[in-house]
């Protein structure tokens, strides 16, 4: 027996993408949250496309966004923002879900796990919002594909202040980090850009990651690029626990068991321990994975500008600097087993452990890689609404029905017989059935699916369905 | 009761015993479809998302189940599944501590193996065993069987308990020979495997078509998967706030219990309690080659269906849910004896979480909303052996 085929990949690439139109044509309309409403309440009401506009004043809430195509907008007028305020009591400010979300212009603070996160969302825009620790992550983008955080002011964080982590295709540029134990960090993520920041003033500068224990056994293709990162001397105050207690301050970039990770155009002052450091994982964490390679390779330590770094290394630094009998510390150090680098501007800069790096060719830099994003947006949900059907008879349905014999339900040869092609008949029978047959019991009533998802259930039922 | 593909018509021979004839299924189980291989893939709403491999969140794509079979192996697992010929003693079927009533585990702390009586809670006289039996919900998608990761496949896992002394008490020798002096299995194993009927059958078949069953056991159309694929209306307030105490960073649950599957294949050293009288569990850690990083170290469960799997943690310590909420709320490591030597899963609260009442009351909420058995498999009402089939234990 033969069954029906299922969808294949290319199936899925070539069908609508609902979701991003709508994000992008604006269609939607806009709600207006005012001082001592809840902006929670607008994004109930909110549907996709779209436009939440909250005006200045003192929210206490945590907003989460589970729904598409959501623009959540401050308004900020005579220097007077729109507050969202944990007061060290709320868990996170703002949790978004949905695909093709902006969050923008809000002052988050005081929220005890994450100022603004983002959990599987593509499409993402996170820009010109400040927030404001203690918190745990101030901006974090967690899985998901194509997003832009941009022109936020994020500090007090306990560990990164802006977080890429296990992410696909994100550009952070032209944000300002400070006062946090990392000022950015990319964990686990592929094709990341980092340009145009200004980061200062952290126990680590910048960081990409390869992390062990995570879903996501992969990290590569990160651009660290024209940055001004200085003076991250800041003390490590991470609770005994966090892998990030055992960062020593003073790193300016430091490059952790990731692949193809090139540090260019940066300006790197004033760190106390070591400008640039290209490391294995167990340098901070020494969780076992064997799904992953803890070991960096092909990092590209390119023209950067190195300023009076190294003056004051502390901790595993020290040790490591001890080790190599070398008094102060240098712009470039490595350590580990990576393979593939390559520096350059070798002569005018103080190195350690980088024998294993060749000389980069002339004139290699990444300049042709202007954006990590995606060319277009990612299409979150490429069916039609016959295949929806087909999906959500499968899925669903036969759990309590097959073809042509009894399960829960009656079979679907005696429903085909008793509407026929009424879809529509059928369709309203899935959102509300009644009870018709003593022998089988209630069925329970569908109406979670949407309108449309019904009628398709039916056509899928009444028109495709044989065996 | 459900009658799925099987019709088992049973015969009364000549001298009053049960005899029965089988047929296999020639369709898919419930949330699978037949693709031009021949064999079963699962079907769910999921499908509709894209996201890169390995990321969770709310509307992504599953990973991939790891096997896909025919649905006369899935038929054939199913028998098999059920039917106590293949144990030691022909007493204990995988049903009798994988109960369906059960989540497909048992309701003890730990599980009772070899020369048991009875089903879940009730069952007694066996040996005791030292871990916890997890339930089977949506185990087709592991990388990592067994509560220390040992096992990389359904198949290699499928026979550990089968020829444990402690558990089904069984070896090679008896499975084959049972098998082979049953002729309805003959028939059933040659037909499952399209091979001649007169070839033996082989250790290797038991495994994939207990395997092939196993797999079939999904669970995703729970509340949450409503509120998931858009019925805002799914979850009650307080399971909506208990998703994002889940998903925030202060009860960063997520990070291990990766959605939509609410679980992941790595292994991690929580810092569970010790079981009084008993040395310390280093689980993952001393397996070869002993790695002192891994002691105490477990595989993360799955959330699905966890209403229904209590107790918890890999010894049963915990009774209820809301005992391990408490566990997570408590400082990290507070429950290591001292001595052991454990390293922390970084991602256990570097501090402690400190969640405040109401929000552990709306995790326990949202924890319920992750039940569904909807796609539960029929029990067959007789096996190929005539052996007695498990006891039901809610009508």
């Amino acid at each position: 027996m033969r069954g029906s085929k299922p969808m294949t990949a290319s199936a899925l690439a070539l069908a609508t993408a609902w979701i991003s139109l709508a994000a992008s044509q604006a269609l939607g309309a806009t709600l207006t949250v005012k001082a001592g409403e809840s902006i929670q309440a607008a994004v109930k009401r909110a549907l996709p496309g779209d436009r939440i506009e909250v005006e200045p004043g003192l929210y206490k809430e945590t907003v989460f966004i589970d729904k598409d195509g959501i623009e959540l907008s401050g308004i900020v007028r005579g220097g007077q923002w729109p507050v969202l305020d944990g007061e060290n009591k709320l868990n996170d400010g703002v949790l978004v879900s949905g695909h093709g979300v902006t969050i923008e212009r809000l002052w988050v603070k005081r929220y005890k796990g994450n100022g603004i996160m983002t959990q599987g969302s593509n499409n993402y825009r996170i820009a010109y919002n400040v927030v404001e620790g203690p918190c745990f992550y101030a901006i974090f983008p967690q899985f998901g594909k194509n997003g832009l955080v941009t022109h936020n002011v994020a500090f007090g964080s306990e560990d990164a202040a802006i977080y890429v982590g296990m992410s696909d295709n994100v550009d952070v540029v032209h944000n300002q980090t400070y006062a946090s134990i990392i000022g950015i960090e990319s964990e686990n993520s592929h094709d990341i850009l980092i340009e145009n920041n200004y980061v200062h003033d952290n126990v680590v500068g910048i960081a990409t990651t390869m992390l062990p224990a995570l879903p996501v056994k992969s990290s590569d293709r990160i651009i660290i690029r024209n940055n001004i990162v200085a003076r991250n001397n800041m003390k490590n105050t991470a609770p005994p626990g966090a892998i990030t207690a055992g960062a020593p301050p003073g790193l300016g970039i430091l490059v952790l068991g990731t692949d193809h990770t090139t540090v260019e155009g940066n300006l790197i002052r004033d760190n106390d321990g070591v400008g640039v450091m290209v490391s294995e994982t167990n340098f901070l964490v020494t969780t076992p994975d064997d799904r992953m390679d803890p070991f960096p390779d092909s990092t590209q330590v390119l023209r950067n500008v190195f300023l009076n770094n190294g003056s004051n290394p502390q901790g595993t630094l020290r040790d490591l600097l001890d080790i190599a009998g070398v008094e102060r510390g240098v712009d470039v150090l490595a350590t580990g087993k990576g393979r593939d680098h390559c520096i350059a501007d070798r002569l005018a800069l103080t190195t350690l452990g980088t024998r294993n790096f060749a000389d980069c060719a002339p004139g290699t830099t990444s300049a042709a890689v202007a954006s990590m994003q995606t060319a277009k947006p990612v299409v979150a949900t490429p069916f039609t609404a016959d295949q929806k059907g087909r999906l959500t008879y499968l899925a669903v349905c036969t759990g309590c029905h097959t073809y042509n014999s009894k399960l829960v339900g009656p079979p679907m040869v005696v429903i085909k017989a008793l509407y026929g092609k009424d879809e529509q008949r059928l369709a309203d029978y899935i959102a509300k059935p009644v009870r018709k047959r003593p022998d089988y019991p209630e069925m329970p009533s569908q109406d979670y699916l949407p309108e449309d998802i019904r009628l398709a259930v039916a056509r899928y039922i009444l028109s495709e369905l044989s065996h | 009761m459900r009658l799925l593909a099987l019709t088992a018509v049973l015969l009364l021979g000549a001298n009053g015993a049960h005899a029965a004839s089988f047929a296999l299924a020639d369709h898919c189980p419930p949330s699978f479809d037949m693709a031009e291989d021949g064999r079963c893939h699962l079907v769910s709403l999921y499908q509709m998302y894209t996201a890169a491999p390995g990321q969770g969140g709310l509307r992504v794509p599953l990973p991939e189940l790891k096997g896909s079979y025919t649905p006369q192996q899935i038929d054939l697992g199913r028998l098999l599944f059920f039917d106590p010929v293949l144990s030691g003693d022909g007493k204990s079927s995988c049903a009798h501590c994988h109960h369906p009533d059960l989540a497909y585990a048992d309701g003890r702390t730990t599980g009772m193996g070899a020369s048991g009586e009875g089903v879940g809670p009730a069952r007694r006289q066996g040996d005791v065993l030292p871990r916890n039996t997890p339930g089977l919900w949506n185990v087709g998608f592991l990388g990592r069987l067994f509560w220390d990761g040992r096992a990389t496949s359904l198949e290699e896992q499928s026979v550990g308990p089968l020829f444990a002394a402690n558990e089904m008490a069984s070896t090679p020798d008896h499975v084959r020979q049972a098998l082979a002096m049953n002729p309805e299995y003959r028939r059933l194993f040659a037909q499952a495997f399209q091979r001649s009927a007169n070839q033996p059958i082989a250790l290797e078949e038991v495994a994939t078509a207990l395997a092939a069953f196993e797999t079939s056991l999904v669970s995703l159309n729970s509340r949450f998967d409503r509120y998931a694929h858009g019925d805002d209306r799914a979850l009650s307030d307080s399971e909506v706030r208990g998703w994002n105490v889940f998903r925030g960073f202060v009860g960063r649950c997520t990070q291990c219990h990766v959605p939509p599957l609410f679980q992941s294949d790595d292994l991690a050293a929580i810092g569970a309690p010790p079981v009084p009288g008993q040395p310390y569990d280093q689980g993952a850690g001393v397996l070869p080659p002993a790695d002192p990083a891994l002691n105490g170290a477990f595989k993360v469960p799955t959330l699905r269906n966890i209403a229904l799997t209590a107790p918890y943690f890999q010894a049963g310590q915990f009774a209820q849910l809301a005992d391990v909420v408490d566990f997570y709320n408590a400082p990290r490591g507070h429950a290591v004896p001292p001595g052991a030597k454990v390293e922390l899963h970084w991602h256990i609260h570097m501090r402690q979480a400190e969640l405040p009442p109401q929000d552990v009351a709306d995790l326990l909420s949202f924890l319920n909303a992750l039940t569904d058995t909807s796609m539960s498999p029929q029990v067959p009402t007789a096996v190929p052996s005539g052996l007695p089939v498990i006891p039901r234990l809610h009508p």
